[in-house]
């Protein structure tokens, strides 16, 4: 079943360019960055219950050493994704050994001062990054020394990565470590009781949270071709904040619903009006208020409602086999 | 540096920004602290009374003084309403929704305010009364910073005393460690709470007016006061006047000099305070542990 | 005594800023042994828990566990080494299923907890869910496997507290109020599960239900502000005048 889901993806997106304009193709590209951005931060946030204020500086932190090596060393797809999430890696090892210490609220405005740091020394520091103008003259990207000029080839590259973080994260949160990450998020305490080192848990989703921040950062050097420094403002990290919360929070999918939602609304509505934060705040309030578990849970409620009776729930179905036998 | 007198200057300068950054915090700090609600609406509340005040000298021509009574009051009523319709609504599920709730109103607020005022840098007068400038030790300085120190410092002790010397503050003492209490001294807390949540909009609006003058009014400005705000709020430490008071002077003077001597890093130099504070000290320079929601 | 003591506390002290909770405690503890701790509220016997655990530190004083110094040492690391502790009030995973809260103690036993890259499933770690269930059927949680804690009622929680203690593979075994809040049916299923586990378990139960106490443990210690006041056999404990003045005098104690 899984494969089978995996494969239609796979087709669906194989296939996408032969009949999608390519401004549709364009936009899809974009939720799917912005998707690996959200589905990164949700490591955190939703599977391991560290509601982070400051995500935008891994995704900064990729996207200007992606957009810095393709100017000053290559353009080559395989040299700038490597060492944007290499450095957004070491930045997150940093970070963490100082975020872990603290919890909650504290963990909240830590993840905030390093990202505002991060985003003052890029806007302050002209002669690297361009400062308030941003990094302009980024080289189009290019694979084994083919440019990839057309947005489709950026559209495939960033389909492939996509896929796969999508099938490592869902194998990564259902794998023992894993779950020990949810078991912190529930009851930190009694894990600890349990005999597990949390804080090292904390770190390691930590970094791996900011490394893919990171990876996404890099691919959106090459969709974009230029960065502001408001991709690395706390607003930023707002808006990917919101996209976990609204699509629904420690679920696979959700963050990936969210992530269209706001970036379709955001285009659509940008036709219309220059008033997006305020439809953004908006919909945002009426999740926070009226629907706390996000579009996926709202979805899986009602189908489990309609559902109950026909189909026995699959994880019972588990035990009650064995019991029989 | 060149000269004692420009540090004396400096130091001055420091100090009156410093002021302002209490006077914009502690109504943040208050609502922190006895609400337990993380306000990120709070520098949009400050941002409607800079407004406000706006309006009301720039476009109505009246003096600043009807600002300064009117524009809190404005802001108190909006905060009245947000706390009303919204933010009570939100006290049953918990601690993050609430901090949600104010930054999805942070958004809102953001486009309103541009929609009405537009998106240009304006700014107001100082007041004719205050406009002139003292000299001191043979440097002289615009009289409504040291005016700007001066209603800080009233403002910090008349809160301190509310706060230790008046039943209200015992009230909110118990409230900050035990609401069940406060129930049973028969104090309606939901009351209380909408009681600190308007007087923490009004301390906002109040400092929105008393800092239009010298920071001036543009888009963003709202973040970038809250950002401030909440550094002063955990450098300080949580449900501490003092502790906001120490901070906020700290972080004006260091931010100041930091201007003056490294422009480069002096945002950089108060997010790394915050964050060695942050990690050597968990809850602030002088706050006490505050229970996690 | 021919066996090496398994716990060694060596004049412990707690204080919380100027309120001294614990004053001076010593004793051992055999392998092997029961023993009841009890004494009015406010004596010190969670706090006394919380020290052995490491879920604080003392004030002064040490803690020697099978010969090592552990005075320092944090929670988990004590959990590895075979203090296992369960809690007062219920403190599980409310949110999971009552058997994803033993997968969680049982993964870590089989060398599972850094694997990271395969989905923790039936099909991929056979044994583990199999001694899962084995632990379901044991204290009878089997039917609700699949429940959520939450759902479940205040002594069938409390009974999953016990087994993840269980669970954990324990030497020394603090229950901190094992049968707190259940009904006469459960506190019996409880002591029966208790007592049938293996003879070798060191079992250290601080408990309410004096009946529960006296059925379990072979030696008692009265904590009384802070101060173990005695240090004995049920039946002396039992006769003892001072601690029927102050502590079966009191109320709370059935």
């Amino acid at each position: 079943m899984t494969y089978l889901k995996f494969g239609i993806a796979v087709l669906l997106f194989g296939a996408a360019p032969f009949f999608l304009a390519s401004f549709h193709i364009s936009l899809l590209t974009e939720i799917l960055i912005l998707a690996i951005f959200a589905l990164s931060l949700n490591i955190l946030v939703g599977y391991t219950g560290l509601v982070s204020l400051g995500h935008a500086a891994f995704f900064g932190a990729g996207a200007y050493a992606a957009g810095l090596i393709g100017q000053h060393v290559s353009a080559e797809i395989i040299t700038t994704l490597l060492g944007g999430v290499l450095v957004s890696f070491m930045l997150a090892l940093v970070v963490g050994i100082f975020c872990m210490k603290v919890n909650g609220f504290y963990f909240l405005m830590l993840t905030l001062a390093f990202s505002q740091m991060i985003y003052s020394f890029i806007y302050q520091s002209t002669t690297w990054t361009g400062g308030s103008n941003g990094l302009t003259g980024i080289p189009t990207p290019s694979l084994l020394g083919l440019e990839l000029s057309n947005i489709v080839w950026v559209f495939y590259v960033t389909a492939i990565l996509f896929l796969l973080l999508y099938a490592g994260i869902s194998i990564f949160v259902k794998s023992p470590f894993g779950r020990v990450l949810v078991g912190i998020k529930e009851n930190e305490t009694r894990l600890k009781s349990m005999g597990y080192n949390t804080k090292i848990y904390r770190y390691v989703a930590f970094v791996i949270s900011g490394t893919l921040g990171g990876l996404s950062g890099v691919l959106f050097t090459y969709f974009n071709g230029f960065i502001a420094p408001t991709n690395v403002y706390w607003t930023m990290s707002g808006t990917v904040l919101i996209m976990v919360l609204i699509g629904g929070a420690g679920t696979m999918i959700g963050p990936v619903l969210g992530a269209a939602l706001i970036v379709i609304l955001e285009t659509v509505i940008a036709t219309y009006t220059d008033m997006w934060m305020l439809l953004l705040g908006v919909i945002f309030i009426f999740f926070v208020i009226f629907l706390p578990e996000g579009i996926y849970g709202v979805w899986q409620r009602s189908t489990r409602k309609w559902l109950k009776g026909k189909i026995p729930q699959p994880e019972l179905k588990k035990v009650d086999r064995e019991k029989v036998s | 540096m060149d000269n004692i007198e420009t540090i004396i200057a400096q130091f001055i300068n420091g100090l009156s920004y410093g002021m302002l950054l209490f006077v914009i915090t502690c109504g943040l700090a208050l609502v922190f602290g006895i609400l337990g609600v993380l306000n990120l609406a709070h520098g949009s509340l400050y941002m409607m009374g800079a407004y406000v005040a706006y309006s009301i000298t720039v476009s109505f021509g009246f003096s600043f003084w009807v600002a300064l009574i009117i524009a809190p009051l404005t802001v108190a009523v909006l905060a009245l309403i947000i706390e009303r319709t919204l933010l009570h609504t939100t006290y049953k599920l918990g601690h993050l929704s609430q901090v949600l709730l104010t930054f999805g109103l942070a958004y809102i607020l953001h486009d309103l305010a541009k929609l009405v005022w537009g998106a240009n840098v304006l700014s107001i007068s100082v007041p004719s009364l205050f406009s002139g400038s003292v000299s001191i030790l043979g440097q002289t300085f615009p009289l409504y910073r040291l005016i700007v120190i001066g209603v800080g410092l009233v403002l910090a002790i008349g809160l301190w005393w509310i706060q230790n010397k008046t039943r209200w503050g015992a009230i909110i003492r118990a409230g900050l460690s035990d609401s069940e209490m406060i129930g049973a001294l028969g104090v309606n807390i939901r009351f209380v709470f909408t009681v600190v949540f308007v007087l923490g909009g009004f301390l906002a609006g109040f400092g929105g007016v008393i800092a239009a003058p010298i920071l001036g009014l543009y888009p963003d400005m709202e973040f970038q006061t809250l950002i401030l705000a909440l550094v002063v709020l955990v450098i300080g430490g949580l449900g501490s006047i003092t502790g906001t008071f120490t901070a906020a002077i700290i972080v004006g003077v260091l931010e100041t000099f930091g201007r003056y001597l490294v422009p480069e890093i002096s945002m950089f130099i108060i997010f790394a305070l915050m964050a060695v504070i942050l990690i050597w000290r968990p809850h602030g320079l002088l706050g006490k542990q505050v229970t996690e929601g | 005594m021919s066996t090496r003591s398994i716990l060694e506390v060596n004049h412990i002290n707690k204080r919380f800023g100027g309120l001294e909770i614990l004053k001076d405690i010593s004793f051992q503890v055999q392998p092997g042994e029961r023993i009841g701790i009890i004494g009015p509220n406010g004596a010190g016997k969670t706090t006394f828990f919380n020290l052995l655990t490491g879920d604080l530190t003392p004030s002064q004083g040490t803690i020697t566990y099978q010969g090592k110094d552990v005075t320092d040492e944090p929670n988990y690391q004590r959990t590895r080494r075979g203090i296992v502790r369960t809690f007062q009030k219920n403190n599980l995973l409310d949110n999971l299923t009552v058997l994803d809260n033993l997968l969680l103690v049982l993964q870590r036993k089989h060398g599972l907890k850094n694997t990271w890259f395969r989905v923790r499933n039936e099909k991929n770690y056979e044994a583990l869910y199999e001694e899962a269930e084995e632990l379901l059927e044991t204290w009878g949680l089997y039917p609700v496997s699949n429940k959520i804690v939450k759902n479940l009622s205040y002594g069938e929680q409390r009974q999953i507290e016990i087994m993840l203690g269980i669970a954990t593979d324990p030497e020394i075994l603090l229950l901190d109020e094992p049968t707190a809040g259940m009904s006469q049916t459960e506190t019996d299923e409880i002591v029966r599960l208790l007592d049938d586990l293996p003879k070798d378990l060191t079992i250290m139960i601080v408990e309410h239900d004096l009946d529960v106490i006296f059925g379990l443990a072979e030696r008692i210690l009265v904590l009384h502000e802070g101060y173990i006041m005695n240090d004995d056999t049920p039946e002396t404990i039992r006769h003892d005048a001072r601690v029927n003045d102050i502590y079966m005098g009191k109320k709370g104690v059935s």
